[in-house]
């Protein structure tokens, strides 16, 4: 053996991995793909918020009434809110019943008659704000069929009339914002995959040799699996920490109601953020194996 | 299962092969003729003729459009997609573009079908390492493809076919961008592992080399096949 030889003794080291190094077309396609990711993890985070504000205006709309008690002349009107409001709280499905006072019932009408003195003119109708059992609220009519009872002359507004309305726009919310991160979602999935392929196909020569060596489909196909998928969790977990900051930003920087009151934010819609990493990997070896397999079918 | 083949039975059977590509006219018609095992072949023809389709044929990177092909005994057409690979293995290729992969050195070039077929790095260290020698690139094994010469890369290319020891051994013009000199020795090489019971094929359009070997020629002319006897010494 020559002095060389001597020198290198491959039964020592480690074999070479049978893949190249990663290149620059690597990087670009973790930019790609974390950029995208990002923004799904993002839109999942809105999708999350807009689920809760449909949910909350449901709840607050389903879970009060209120009742505008008109006073009989042998009556003030004071007496007879307090009468409609004892009435209402023995109705099963009513958790409470509070008689406004008369300065809550102006102040409601400020905005439209503003503070002059005609408000101490007109009859000011009192009103009784229901809070009902969210679980099994009452209706309307059993709430007009107490106050009748009770000999009160009232109107139950259980929020009946646009409730429909309110609970539309907030089901289209809930869909719109759902169908955009799944929309978002898609179109990364489907960059990981177009990606995938264009980065196997570069290193179809690596193939075509393994290939013409007698390696196995399945064993060639493994070593892309576990390198593209490596790569997309690694795409993934940048995508998902940079939402999380971003989230994370505008939670802490939203106060209570989180970035708005109209797209409350809580830091429990970070939690579905690791999972993004799992499902770009779980993407990438997918279509890497189904790259590969198809690329050596072709190859013979 | 792929069944042992009968020792008297040609390595390699063409019987009526035509091939096509796509819907063109066919680059291989009515191709017929055996390889004996142990034999020394060369394939020659001009450029076009179909050498290097008919060798993929043969290492089962194609597939014929007609025609039966039996390679050890078994009709190709029968084996399962599964069974290809333990086929291939047995077949040792050297490409006209030589497929090294850059990322690997020499000795890891050389190794890899045996990696491929399972073996580990310090039961096979010491056997690649003495055909790297054998092929004159003992001093070279942390060479990497680039940084050889075209001589250099086709001799690892041969000894990354070889490595195995594989019972035929193809290649597609193997002398075709080196120089005389590195031809011969390259061709020595090729009798070296015939000597050893390698059945060896290879296309080539040298006709010095091929014409002063006294070998069996099969000549492929417009997609046709004609054997040549060796040539008698004069």
């Amino acid at each position: 053996m020559t002095d060389a030889a001597a020198r290198f003794n491959p039964s020592r080291r480690r074999a070479a991995p049978l893949l190249p190094p990663r290149d620059a077309r690597d990087g670009a396609l973790v930019f790609v793909v974390a950029t995208l990711c990002f923004l799904a993890c993002l839109a999942a985070v809105a999708a999350r918020g807009a689920d809760r504000a449909a949910s909350g205006w449901r709840t607050e709309l389903i879970g009060s009434a209120t009742v505008v008690v008109r006073p009989s002349a042998s009556e003030t009107a004071d007496a007879a809110a307090a009468r409609a409001a004892e009435a209402l709280a023995g109705v099963k499905g009513v958790a409470e019943a509070d008689a406004l006072e008369r300065e809550k019932a102006e102040a409601l009408l400020e905005p439209w008659l503003g503070k002059d003195d005609v408000l101490k003119d007109l009859p000011v109708p009192r009103l009784v704000s229901v809070d009902l059992d969210p679980k099994a609220p009452a209706s309307a009519a059993d709430m007009r069929r107490a106050l009748a009872a009770a000999g009160v002359d009232a109107t139950v507004d259980d929020h009946s009339l646009w409730l429909k309305d309110v609970l539309r726009a907030a089901g289209i919310a809930r869909a719109a914002a759902i169908g955009i991160a799944v929309l978002i979602a898609a179109a990364a999935g489907a960059v990981i995959v177009f990606a995938t392929r264009a980065g196997l196909a570069a290193r179809a020569d690596v193939v075509s040799v393994l290939h013409l060596a007698g390696a196995e489909d399945g064993f060639i196909a493994d070593l892309f699996v576990a390198r593209f998928a490596r790569m997309a969790a690694m795409a993934g977990l940048i995508g998902a920490l940079g939402a999380a900051l971003v989230g994370a930003g505008l939670r802490a920087l939203g106060g209570g109601e989180g970035l708005t009151p109209v797209l409350p934010l809580a830091w429990s819609d970070l939690l579905i953020l690791p999972v993004c990493p799992v499902i770009a990997a779980a993407i990438a070896a997918l279509a890497a194996r189904a790259t590969a397999l198809r690329l050596l079918r072709e190859i013979t | 299962m792929i069944e042992a083949a009968l020792d008297d039975a040609p390595i390699v059977r063409f019987e009526g092969v035509g091939l096509r590509y796509g819907r063109a006219d066919e680059v291989l018609k009515d191709v017929s003729f055996d390889l004996a095992p142990g034999s020394f072949h060369f394939l020659t023809g001009a450029s076009g003729a179909g050498k290097t389709s008919l060798l993929k044929l043969i290492h089962l990177a194609l597939k014929p459009s007609r025609g039966l092909i039996s390679l050890f005994g078994l009709d190709i057409a029968r084996m399962k997609r599964r069974e290809l690979p333990m086929m291939r293995r047995r077949i040792g290729v050297v490409l006209q573009d030589k497929r090294l992969l850059e990322h690997l050195n020499a000795f890891d070039n050389v190794a890899l079908p045996l990696r491929l077929a399972g073996r580990k790095p310090a039961d096979y260290a010491a056997d690649v390492a003495e055909l790297l020698a054998w092929v004159g690139l003992g001093e070279r094994m942390e060479a990497y493809p680039q940084a050889l010469s075209g001589g250099e890369q086709q001799r690892l290319a041969i000894a990354r076919a070889v490595v195995n020891r594989p019972e035929i051994l193809l290649a597609d013009e193997p002398t075709g961008d080196v120089d005389h000199e590195m031809a011969l020795r390259i061709l020595r090489l090729f009798v070296e592992l015939n000597r050893l019971g390698t059945t060896v094929l290879i296309a080539s359009h040298d006709e010095s080399l091929v014409s002063g070997s006294g070998r069996a020629i099969l000549h492929l002319e417009g997609g046709r096949l004609e054997q040549i006897p060796p040539a008698r010494p004069s």
